[in-house]
């Protein structure tokens, strides 16, 4: 498959629903203008207000475009979190790789060192990188963000790395089935993450057998997908692995396949229970502890509403979640509407994760992205590596997401992005047009053209894939580059040249959905652009290049 | 104990009162405390097969698990009756015969994991198998006894790589990754601390900001050493170490890293030009570290995620295993072999080594006896009591 090609395509999709929202924006506004003040909206009956929607919009998706946060300032609270619940969905819209589709063994017994190292390489570096890529182009391009982000939540929570799966097509399957129940149920998701054929090879549930136990997935799913510590003993642990045995995966086909052979029958005493328990008894005795649905709503809360859950909310909250049979949507409502996440002590209070701040600042500035994979690489250098999480325990998130090398490569990054000088122009007129934009010639070359790091994305798999093996991977992807480099057919605001990753940003164009805004309010760009006020930054913002990256570079920007 | 918070408001406290107006300035400009005294780790990254590096060559059995890769008997540099040094590290032969060399040997630790990623993380963070902390084992150490203020930084990890054993530390706690001193003094000029924190998140963004603009303030860019180093990217990362050390007011803890080892197939030649990358600039930072009249509080150790399987495999290479053996170096070094070789017959199931020393007795002996931690500070750092090994006398 051609993925540039199909990625344009539907990045272009999404570029014209943003047009049809903006001018609908428009119209909203002058309605809104007068009645709706954007910052005096605190009772949840009336409409949010610009400031509510776009603290709702930026925890709950990419950093929204003002676009959209006009579109729900004039929705209640409630409204708008139903409408964010409503549009989430089941699947992805962006094509997975071709090779996604079937399985194959990563590696079979009877081949020699060379052809491991081939399978190897193709496995982690090719398809590793694709497969990253195929869900960095899903983010930058899917209408529910929101699906997005709890997907991800999820790819944490049960964290699983592909270091050790090896299979790039078990992780994608298991990435389709983080998004089916991403907001649906978690107790249906919990037994099938633990049948998940990358689960199993990930936390060995595969080598567990009767008589030789093997005991990290029992261990790990009390620890850390449902009780947490403390709230079991090794014995329990002992005694779910006994449970769980028999949970295997069929070689061939990569799927599940319940070994009855292996498989412990005898009676088991587990949690204060006692009976001939098999792995989905196990899960069900998992589900009715209150500490499970405490423990992940706990989790959520730091996700969703502040670095310090709030003990009464959880417990209450997590009351409500199990009642209700550990429906998603419901408990979500709850959280987003709870008094805790709107509270001004709370707002401006996350750091944003690598996703957050990368998709975010593609998204909210309508980036033009030619090749997503290179911001596939940049992800991992700034410390979210999809797919690669660090340990079963999954990315520490948080203040730990900053030290002195993520935070200036944060700088860095964004010091890039906003370099006017670099970025080839569209031709004038074109930008505007709104329609069929893709027609257009850069008045450049592509020499001349913005590369994300001054790397080339070969250069930017600087390490440790596979080690040794690195470098001819790297020359594998620059001859890729160089194949589908195709500097005749180049769209509006970047060139096309997947070598480099080249994209483009139209900051003229972006001040221009604002015009009518600004008149009314000064504040509005920091206001749009930050969760809180600039804490370096002016907010009298020139309307050019070089505000918006006093306001990217500023402190506040690093947060949600 | 001490902890950071507290150390810092005594010793600020003390300054505050009486101790700054009756100092000269340069006086901070002099480390101080066990932390004069400088650690350079270096990450031997995939993994090095430790029983071709100090080699068992009297040992029969040997021969019998390399018959392919194994280094010649006549080609071992030769440290004892029993053990004797790849060849290609020829290089450091000077400094064992000086008795500046220790080889620290059987260090593994229980129920060994054989992924890369978790074991280095195992040793990084100082841990158990089945124990995940988030701090890595200098980060602890640091937050348990600061390193003067005056220091450009608690550690630095040079590369640009992840943070290794300094990740993870308390508030106070200051830990740069630096690529390279040119690219981090350009990088850090986009770092600006100033302004209000107005919650904990903005405050540790501001911190770090400050952190990079002050450790970029005190490098200072015009100091130069005479010592040549190795123009290969081990030798450059020495550079860059040594240039920290040589234009800072001082650092408790620098991490270099060399690789890859991960040598499945084909050992001899990788595994040869590495060990030879490494000795050279071993070299150099003795070389550097005599230059600055530093050898004496200079202690260079290695470390990696484990060592490798016993057997050679069918490629001429080896893969995963347990138990190896590490180097430490320095002025203030009492030379030797320390520890006991694990058996090369009585192997695991999985034909691997048993360890004969947990890796975390050679942190403890880097604590206790290199910086002077207390038995209880060491202990509370490694979250148990480990015995330390005679590296100093």
């Amino acid at each position: 498959m051609n993925a540039p090609e199909t990625f344009k395509t539907v990045m272009n999709r999404v570029g014209s629903l943003y047009w049809w929202l903006l001018a609908l924006s428009v119209v909203v506004l002058l309605l809104v203008a007068g009645i709706a003040p954007a910052n005096a909206q605190n009772s949840a009956a009336l409409p949010m207000g610009f400031d509510e929607a776009r603290h709702l919009l930026n925890r709950t998706s990419f950093a929204a475009q003002v676009s959209e946060i006009n579109e729900f300032a004039k929705l209640t609270r409630a409204e708008a979190v139903d409408r964010l619940l409503a549009e989430t969905r089941r699947q992805a819209s962006y094509p997975p790789p071709a090779w996604a589709q079937t399985y194959e063994r990563p590696y079979r017994p009877d081949m020699t060192q060379e052809e491991r190292m081939k399978a190897n390489r193709r496995e982690l570096v090719e398809r590793g990188l694709e497969l990253r890529t195929w869900w960095v182009a899903e983010m930058l391009s899917t209408p529910s963000p929101f699906t997005e982000r709890m997907t991800l939540f999820w790819h944490n929570h049960f964290a699983t790395s592909q270091q050790k799966s090896r299979s790039a097509t078990l992780m994608y399957r298991q990435n389709v089935l983080l998004r089916k129940y991403a907001t649906g149920n978690f107790a249906a998701m919990l037994r099938e993450v633990g049948k998940d054929p990358a689960m199993l090879i990930y936390l060995d549930g595969a080598q567990n057998r009767k008589g030789a136990p093997n005991e990290n997935f029992a261990r790990e799913v009390m620890e850390l997908f449902t009780l947490g510590e403390g709230h079991y003993t090794e014995q329990d642990v002992k005694e779910a692995a006994r449970a769980f045995t028999g949970w295997s995966l069929d070689g061939d086909t990569g799927e599940f396949r319940f070994r009855r052979a292996i498989h412990d029958d005898g009676v088991k005493k587990v949690l204060g229970q006692e009976g001939r328990f098999n792995g989905d008894d196990m899960i069900t005795l998992l589900l009715q502890q209150p500490a499970t649905g405490e423990f992940v709503v706990g989790k959520l809360w730091r996700e969703l509403v502040s670095p310090e859950p709030d003990n009464g909310a959880v417990k209450t909250l997590a009351g409500h979640w199990r009642a209700a049979n550990y429906e998603i949507k419901p408990l979500l409502r709850d959280m987003l509407l709870s008094d805790a996440f709107w509270a001004p002590e709370n707002r401006a209070v996350l750091v944003k994760s690598p996703v957050d701040l990368v998709i975010g600042s593609l998204r909210q500035f309508r980036f033009s992205v030619e090749d997503p994979a290179p911001f596939a690489v940049i992800l991992r250098q700034l410390g979210q590596d999809l797919f690669n999480p660090p340990n079963v325990k999954g990315w520490p998130g948080g203040n730990a997401w900053l030290n002195t090398t993520t935070l200036l490569a944060r700088k860095g990054f964004l010091n890039r992005l906003f370099r006017a000088d670099e970025m080839v122009k569209p031709a004038a007129g074109a930008a505007m047009a709104g329609t069929s934009a893709m027609d257009a010639k850069p008045t450049s070359e592509p020499k001349d053209a913005m590369t994300i790091t001054g790397q080339t994305t070969a250069q930017l798999m600087d390490k440790d894939l596979v080690g040794a093996n690195r470098q001819r991977a790297q020359m594998r992807l620059a001859a890729r580059g160089t194949e589908t480099m195709t500097p005749a057919a180049l769209p509006a605001f970047g060139v096309a040249n997947q070598l480099r990753g080249q994209y483009f940003f139209n900051a003229e164009q972006w001040f221009a959905q604002q015009p009518k805004q600004r008149e009314m309010n000064d504040d509005i760009i920091w206001r749009t652009v930050l969760a809180g006020p600039p804490v370096q930054a002016s907010k009298d913002v020139p309307p050019t290049l070089v505000g918006l990256r006093s306001l990217a570079l500023d402190p506040m920007y690093q947060l949600k | 104990m001490m902890n950071r918070r507290n150390f810092l408001t005594t010793v600020g406290a003390g300054v505050g009162v009486m101790a700054l107006p009756s100092f000269p300035t340069f006086a901070q400009s002099t480390p101080s405390g066990g932390y004069k005294r400088l650690l350079i780790l270096v990450e031997l990254k995939g993994a090095n097969d430790g029983l071709n590096t100090f080699i068992p060559y009297a040992d029969d059995a040997y021969a019998t698990l390399r018959p392919t890769i194994g280094i010649k008997r006549d080609q071992v540099l030769q440290l004892s009756d029993k053990f004797g040094l790849h060849p290609a590290l020829e290089t450091l032969m000077p400094i064992w015969n000086k008795g500046e060399m220790a080889a620290v040997t059987g260090l593994g630790y229980p129920q060994p994991n054989l992924s890369h990623f978790r074991s280095i993380e195992i040793w990084d963070t100082g841990s158990n198998s089945n124990q995940y902390l988030n701090e890595g084992w200098l980060a602890r150490a640091f937050d348990s006894v600061a390193p003067p203020k005056s220091f450009v930084a608690d550690g630095v990890a040079i590369g640009g790589g992840d943070l290794g054993p300094f990740a993870g530390g308390a508030l106070g706690s200051r830990a740069l990754s630096i690529a390279s001193t040119d690219a981090f003094l350009r990088q850090a000029k986009l770092a600006d601390p100033h302004g209000r924190a107005s919650n904990s998140a903005l405050q540790h963004i501001l911190k770090i900001e400050g952190e990079a603009q002050s450790a970029a303030l005190n490098i200072d860019p015009k100091v130069t050493l005479k010592t040549e180093f190795p123009t290969h990217p081990f030798g450059q990362q020495v550079k860059t170490a040594m240039q920290v050390v040589a234009a800072s007011p001082g650092v408790a803890a620098l991490r270099v890293g060399l690789g890859s080892f991960d040598t499945h197939q084909g050992q001899l030649g990788t595994q040869a030009g590495l060990l030879k990358q490494l000795g050279e600039g071993i070299k150099a930072i003795k070389d550097a570290s005599v230059e600055l009249g530093r050898w004496q509080d200079t202690l260079v150790v290695t470390y990696c995620e484990f060592g490798r399987r016993a057997k050679e495999n069918q490629s001429a290479g080896t893969d995963h295993g347990t138990a190896n053996t590490q180097f430490v170096l320095g002025g203030a070094v009492k030379g030797g072999i320390k520890g006991m070789h694990p058996s090369l017959t009585q192997l695991t199931g999985e034909g691997n080594f048993i360890h004969s020393a947990d890796y975390r007795s050679l942190y403890a002996s880097l604590l206790r006896d290199w910086w002077g931690f207390s038995g209880a500070q060491s202990e509370k750092v490694l979250g148990g009591k480990y015995g330390s090994i005679p590296l100093f006398a």
